[in-house]
C-alpha cells in the first residue's frame, strides 16, 4: 500500500542525512509503528510520505502511484493526518473542522452534515459537540476531533505523528484503545510515529524501530522483535522487562490453563475434602454447571457438604481476552496467588505464576 | 463676550449650540471623512506593504523603521511641511494623517499573519490546501483580531490628530477647539473636545462590535 524505496532527506548545509536511504514497505490494512530516539528521522520520514517535507532522493508509491508525480494538495487529501499539536482550525467550529476535507473535494452540503455526524459518533463525543469552537474542548477531546477529521473523507492511509502525545497518561491509554478497537473495524493502513515503545507496541501490527540518521534496524511484528530484537541497539532501545512486554501481547486465551480444585455445588463434603487434600489446599472452586460461584474454606464446610455455604467471589477474575501480563498482575496483587478465567459467566479455569512462566520461556 | 474671568457665565452656552448645528454637523462629516479615508487608505497601502514582506522579508525592517520615523515627526510641523506642495486641502490632511497610520497598521497585520499558530498551518497543508486557500481561509481570518486590533489604535489616534489639522483651515472638530482657544470662548472648545472624544469612542466600540461579528471564535481583547 506504501512503499518507500531509498527515500532520502537531506537538509542544505546538514552534515549527515536526516534519513539516508530508507526503505519500507507497509500493506493494506497495516498498522505500523515507527519508533526511535530523537533524531532517528521518524517524523521525517512520516511526513515525507504526504510531502510536508519533501524528499531529496527515492520513491514513494502509494496504492501503486508515485506520490511525488502528483500536486502535493491533491495527495494529501487522500491521505488521512493526524499531528500531536492537533492543529484544529480555532476559526472554525469542530463540525466545520471535520468537514474540511470533504469540503475541499467538493462534496455537497447535505452529505457533508451526514458524514459529520456519523464521524463525531464514531469518535465517541457528543453531537452538541458539533457546533462548538476548538477552544471549548478539552485536549483529549480535541484530539478525537483531529481523528475524526482526518478520517473524514474515508482516505485508505492514515499518518499519525504521536497522535495522543500531548494527553495526560489516564486520557492517553483511553484514547489509545478507543483507537485501536475504531481500527480494527475499520481497517486503514496506517503509519504511525511515537518515541514510545510500550504504545508502538501495544498499537503495532508491525513495529519499525529507526536509528539515527533513519538506518532501520528492525522491522517487524511485536512479537517477534520482543523475542528476537536484531542487535543490540534495538535490545536497548526496547529496553528492560522485555519478558512482560512480550506477556503484554499475549492473550490468555493462548495459555494452558489448569482445570483448577473445583467442585460442582451439587458434589459432596466427602469429595471436596478429597479434591482439597490432592491439592493440598484449604479452599475450593464453586461451580453450577459451567457458571462460577465462587469459593468455599474447608471450614466453613458442613457436614453435608456445600449446602447452605455462600461461596465467596474470587479476588483475581479475568477474561480471556485480557493479556497475560495482566493476569501476571492480578496473580502478584491477589492473595489466592491464582486467577480465574471467566468468559461470559463461563468457567474457563485458572492460572498461577507456573501457568504465566510456560508462556515467558516458549 | 464671555471673558477667562467671567465665571458668573456658564461653561457652555446651550444656545450657541443650537444656533451653530448646521455647522457641527457639517464639522461632524469632515471628521468622519478625513479619519475615514486616511484609516482605510493606510490599510489598503498596509495591506500591499504586508503582502511584500510576506514575501520578500528582509524588507520588513526598512519598512517599520521608515513608517516608524514618519510616526514621530510631530504632526504640526508634517502639515507645515506638506503646504508648499498641496497647499490648505484635504490632500494634505489626508497625506500627513495616513502616513501617521502606517506604522501601526502595518506592525499588527505581520504580527497577525506571523501569529498564526504553526500547527494550523500544517494541518492545513496535511489536509490538501492550496498555499493560497490556506492564506486566505486560514491564515487572514485567524490574523483578523489583531488586523482588527491595529484599526481600532489607528482610528482612534486619527480621530485625535485630525484636529490638528485645523491649523491648515480643516479640523472637523479641531475647528471648534481652536477657535475657542483663539476667542476664549469656552463652549466651542468644550463641544469640540468632548465630540471628538465621543467620536473616538463611538468608532471604537463599533471594531469590537465588528470584530465579535467577524471573528465569534475569538473573545475580544478590550
Amino acid at each position: 500500500m506504501i512503499r518507500l524505496e531509498e527515500v532520502s532527506k537531506h537538509y542544505p548545509g546538514a552534515a549527515t542525512p536526516a534519513v539516508d536511504r530508507l526503505s519500507l514497505d507497509v500493506g493494506r490494512g497495516e498498522f505500523v509503528t515507527l519508533v526511535g530516539p530523537s533524531g532517528c528521522g521518524k517524523t521525517t520520514t512520516l511526513k515525507m510520505i504526504n510531502r510536508i517535507i519533501e524528499p531529496t532522493g527515492g520513491s514513494i508509491q502509494i496504492d501503486g502511484v508515485e506520490a511525488l508525480s502528483m500536486p502535493a494538495y491533491e495527495l494529501r487529501r487522500s491521505i488521512g493526518y493526524v499531528i500531536q499539536q492537533i492543529g484544529l482550525f480555532p476559526h472554525r467550529t469542530i463540525a466545520q473542522n471535520i468537514a474540511t476535507v470533504p469540503g475541499l473535494l467538493g462534496w455537497d452540503q447535505s452529505r457533508i452534515r451526514a458524514r459529520t455526524a456519523q464521524l463525531i459518533d464514531v469518535v465517541g463525543l457528543e453531537t452538541e459537540m458539533l457546533d462548538r469552537y476548538p477552544a471549548e474542548l478539552s485536549g483529549g477531546q480535541q484530539q478525537r476531533v483531529g481523528v475524526a477529521r482526518a478520517l473524514a473523507a474515508d482516505p485508505p492511509v492514515l499518518l499519525m505523528d504521536e497522535p495522543f502525545g500531548a494527553v495526560d497518561p489516564i486520557v492517553r491509554g483511553h484514547l489509545q484503545r478507543e483507537f485501536l478497537t475504531l481500527q480494527h473495524k475499520l481497517g486503514k493502513t496506517v503509519v504511525f510515529v511515537t518515541h514510545d515503545i510500550d504504545e508502538a507496541i501495544f498499537l503495532g501490527t508491525r513495529i519499525a524501530i529507526l536509528n539515527t540518521g533513519g538506518i532501520l534496524e528492525q522491522y517487524d511484528t511485536p512479537e517477534v522483535i520482543l523475542s528476537e530484537p536484531a542487535n543490540e541497539f534495538v535490545e536497548d532501545f526496547l529496553g528492560g522487562e522485555r519478558g512482560l512486554k512480550r506477556l503484554g501481547l499475549l492473550p490468555i486465551s493462548s495459555a494452558d490453563l489448569i482445570p483448577g480444585p473445583m467442585i460442582d455445588r451439587s458434589g459432596s463434603r466427602e469429595e471436596a475434602e478429597r479434591i482439597m487434600s490432592d491439592n493440598g489446599i484449604d479452599w475450593i472452586g464453586v461451580l453450577d454447571g459451567k457458571r462460577l460461584l465462587g469459593w468455599v474454606d474447608r471450614v466453613d464446610l458442613n457436614a453435608s457438604g456445600l449446602e447452605g455455604v455462600e461461596p465467596r467471589p474470587f479476588a483475581a477474575s479475568l477474561s480471556p481476552r485480557s493479556t497475560l501480563r495482566e493476569a501476571l498482575d492480578a496473580v502478584v496483587t491477589g492473595h489466592a496467588r491464582i486467577a480465574v478465567v471467566v468468559d461470559d459467566g463461563e468457567y474457563q479455569g485458572m492460572l498461577d505464576l507456573e501457568v504465566i512462566a510456560e508462556e515467558i520461556t516458549e | 463676550m464671555n471673558s477667562v474671568l467671567g465665571q458668573s457665565a456658564p461653561l457652555i452656552d446651550w444656545s450657541w449650540v443650537e444656533r451653530n448645528m448646521d455647522q457641527i454637523v457639517d464639522r461632524t462629516w469632515e471628521h468622519l471623512k478625513l479619519t475615514g479615508i486616511s484609516v482605510g487608505l493606510g490599510l489598503l497601502i498596509s495591506v500591499g506593504l504586508t503582502i511584500f514582506v510576506l514575501r520578500w522579508r528582509w524588507a520588513y525592517p526598512s519598512i517599520t523603521g521608515f513608517t516608524g520615523l514618519l510616526y514621530t515627526i510631530p504632526s504640526l510641523a508634517l502639515f507645515a511641511l506638506l503646504v508648499p506642495f498641496t497647499g490648505l486641502s484635504d490632500t494634505t490632511a489626508i497625506i500627513a494623517l495616513t502616513s501617521y497610520t502606517l506604522f501601526i497598521l502595518i506592525r499588527n497585520i505581520v504580527a497577525g499573519i506571523d501569529g498564526v499558530p504553526e500547527e494550523v498551518k500544517e494541518a492545513a497543508d496535511g489536509m490538501g490546501y492550496t498555499r493560497r486557500a490556506r492564506f486566505w481561509k486560514m491564515e487572514v481570518p485567524l490574523a483578523l483580531p489583531v488586523i482588527i486590533a491595529g484599526m481600532r489604535i489607528a482610528t482612534v489616534t486619527t480621530v485625535g490628530l485630525v484636529t490638528v489639522t485645523a491649523v491648515i483651515g480643516l479640523g472637523g472638530y479641531g475647528f471648534f477647539i481652536l477657535r475657542g482657544l483663539n476667542t476664549f470662548f469656552w463652549t466651542q472648545l468644550i463641544v469640540g473636545v468632548v465630540l471628538s472624544v465621543v467620536l473616538a469612542t463611538i468608532l471604537d466600540v463599533l471594531f469590537i462590535a465588528v470584530q465579535r461579528v467577524l471573528s465569534p471564535w475569538a473573545k475580544a481583547n478590550t
